[in-house]
């Protein structure tokens, strides 16, 4: 009888004792601790490959940023200082592994198969830059924060249920893990047990409030132990640490491991988005302490003491950079003139009668007015 | 050929899909061993199993926000958010993403997902367990909004809304869920979305009207004895089969639309436009619209005041007639 008893109350739970270490293996001037970084299983082209595509990611965000200000592109945000979270994370996927992006993770979704010309083309804003291509399984950005996490519980929750071994990762900032979403999620995973892993790029501010006032915890990687599932802290401006954290969490969770919640700290460099001024709510010396971490300094760094990395082949990367993102700017800026039609197509599979009408009702309007709308 | 109940409709019809589609699932809050608070989902658990037949946590946000990254990576689930006052919640994944997903992705994804809602009043329920939310959803571009009003439509209607390739707010009318039983076929057959059905010809009077207030209205077009009434269940709400309300009102010349959901801003309203906007000339009198008041559901001691019944259906039939 007792055997079949679901519940039986207990006096006295023991629940956790608590240390949570940043895990960190790059120190700010470039030597590496212990022999950690040997130990990833990272060759020295796929070092060299991460410090590339952290480089071009910076050398983008900056020509976006300028874009921006000389009104050639829409509202943007930048992912400057975030580089080595977004690297290190996509660098550990398998392509049957799922992407579930906020709206700052250019870096990854461009490592994961989408263009930097998608990312300009969203930015500018034409939903065209959220066609992903198909086989490439990177789901479209979501702007309302938070809500990601669920669908990438319900992405690793199918794959399970299939019988797959692909994980999901989502991302999300320091701010979304107020949001009730966050919770229901990590629930979620931690009662099936689905193969997600939990990214909080923690940049310590949701536009201009600060992370001690999102949240009374020491740390986010704690919220994870009331879920039952595993969170791990690790220095997100570590490229090296960032992988390894992202590896073991989907290694784990294609195993049946189950969910882990990685909190990245890093730091943003540059503001929420165009629309805002950072130097209202932050002080300059923190940004000055921050850049001093700046992830993309600290690997090359690295590289250089590993004699990996001389100053010809830093300009040589610069100058190769700069021109593929100048040519995905060109491109940008000649994209073809899109038919309104497209305001219309993909609300359903098959228009239905009143989006039909709505349509002819627009574009008779535009013929009135020699195919576009009137001037003035 | 079997009697069912429409509850009973509903599980066959989830069964005959389970059976078909291996990707088809059900999940919600008490839909797996319990079989649903109304039984909706009975046996399924048995017949397929805690992976297809899924009790979630309590948390409606959770479920159909899990359900939309399920129905990304290949599966198809059939959510149930247990009574229509628990939708809100859900609301943000409705309206931002399930709605909003293929036309964001340019039709790279879409999302075969079912939220099975019970719906509607007349069961003698708490607060938030008898409302008539279908103009938030109508509202929504993206979705489909589907309510059946007997049986048989409830088990065609549900296997097409499982089989469509969009998201489908399917709401089940509770008061409906055992008041009849009707010869419902075994195995599958279909009845397509976006189709009304003209439940009774006519030539005085067009009443339109879905869900439980269909009967109602049935009851009225008995009380009036020799009024020829035309009768339209519009079964599917978004998209409206526009095109069967204005053959009938063409023909009839009157229309009362008649709702349980508050007026103000509602399918109704939304209704009487589109009457207007194209068949204002054939009218002989304005439309007539019997709802439920702009008034929250009482609690149970009122609500028979406040959902239109027999007699306010009739009255409103009569006014249009006596213009």
């Amino acid at each position: 009888m007792a055997k079949s008893l679901k519940t039986k109350p207990r006096k006295t739970a023991t629940v956790t004792s608590l240390d949570i270490e940043m895990l960190q293996i790059l120190n700010l001037d470039g030597t590496a601790q212990q022999d950690e970084a040997r130990e990833l299983g990272l060759t020295n082209d796929d070092i060299e490959s991460l410090y590339r595509w952290m480089v071009t990611a910076r050398i983008f965000d900056e020509r976006a940023l300028a874009l921006q200000r000389q009104g050639r592109l829409g509202t943007y945000a930048p992912l400057s200082g975030q580089e080595a979270c977004q690297a290190g994370s996509a660098y550990a996927l398998r392509p049957e592994d799922w992407i579930f992006p906020s709206y700052r993770e250019h870096l990854a979704q461009v490592m994961r198969g989408q263009r930097w010309l998608d990312i300009l083309t969203y930015w500018g804003g034409s939903e065209e830059g959220n066609r992903v291509p198909e086989g490439v399984n990177n789901f479209t950005i979501s702007i309302p924060i938070a809500t990601q996490t669920l669908h990438a519980v319900g992405a690793a929750w199918a794959a399970k249920i299939k019988g797959e071994t692909s994980c999901a990762i989502v991302y999300f900032g320091d701010g979304a893990t107020s949001e009730g979403d966050f919770h229901e999620a990590l629930n979620f995973a931690g009662v099936f047990q689905t193969p997600t892993v939990f990214f909080c790029q923690n940049n310590q501010y949701a536009i201009s409030v600060p992370r001690t006032k999102q949240t009374a915890s020491e740390t986010i990687a704690q919220k994870a132990i009331a879920y039952g599932i595993e969170g791990v802290q690790v220095d997100g401006n570590d490229v090296f640490a960032v992988y390894k954290a992202t590896k073991e969490a989907l290694e784990k969770g294609r195993n049946g491991g189950g969910p882990t919640l990685i909190e990245a700290v890093t730091y943003r460099l540059s503001h929420h988005t165009t629309a805002d001024d950072w130097t209202r709510y932050r002080p300059a010396e923190e940004v000055e302490m921050w850049k001093q971490r700046d992830p993309i300094k600290r690997l090359k760094l690295y590289l250089e003491r590993q004699g990996l990395w001389n100053a010809d082949d830093e300009a040589k990367l610069l100058e190769e950079a700069k021109s593929e993102i100048a040519q995905t700017v060109a491109q940008y800026e000649n994209l073809p003139k899109r038919d309104v039609e497209d305001i219309f197509k993909y609300i359903y599979a098959e228009m239905p009668w009143n989006l039909r009408e709505q349509l002819q009702e627009l574009k008779e309007y535009l013929a009135e007015h020699g195919g576009d709308l009137p001037k003035e | 050929m079997p009697q069912m109940t429409l509850i009973q409709a509903i599980n066959d019809a989830l069964r005959t899909e389970m059976r078909r589609d291996p990707t088809v699932i059900v999940m919600g809050e008490d839909v797996g061993i319990n079989g649903g608070v109304f039984r909706a989902t009975e046996n399924l658990y048995k017949e397929f199993g805690p992976d297809r037949s899924i009790d979630t946590p309590l948390a409606e946000s959770g479920i159909v926000g899990c359900a939309i990254g399920m129905a990304v990576n290949g599966l198809k689930p059939v959510a149930e958010i247990q009574f229509d006052g628990f939708m809100p919640p859900a609301f943000d994944h409705i309206v931002s993403h399930a709605a909003r997903l293929r036309w964001r992705s340019r039709g790279r994804f879409h999302l075969p997902l079912v939220i099975r809602v019970p719906y509607g009043g007349g069961i003698r329920a708490l607060e938030h367990h008898s409302e008539a939310p279908e103009a938030y959803y109508v509202h929504t571009p993206g979705l489909k909004v589907v309510i059946p009003s007997s049986p048989y439509d409830a088990k065609g209607l549900l296997i097409s809304a499982i089989r469509d390739p969009d998201p489908v707010i399917f709401f089940e009318p509770k008061r409906l869920y055992r008041a009849f039983r009707q010869e419902v076929p075994e195995g599958e057959y279909v009845i397509p979305l976006g189709k009304a059905n003209i439940v009774q010809q006519g030539t005085d009077v067009t009443v339109i009207s879905w869900g439980a207030m269909v009967r109602v209205c049935l009851q009225a077009m008995e009380q009036l004895g020799s009024v020829s009434v035309e009768l339209l269940d519009l079964r599917t709400l978004a998209p409206l089969d526009i095109e069967t309300v204005w053959n009938s009102v063409t023909k009839t010349g009157r229309a009362v639309i008649v709702q349980e959901a508050p007026r103000t801003c509602s399918l109704a309203s939304e209704l009487t436009a589109l009457i207007n906007e194209r068949v204002l000339l054939q009218l002989q009198a304005p439309v007539a619209r019997v709802t439920g008041y702009d008034t929250h559901m009482p609690y149970l001691s009122m609500e028979q005041y406040y959902l239109p019944d027999a007699g306010r259906v009739k009255k409103g039939i009569e006014r249009v007639l006596g213009f």
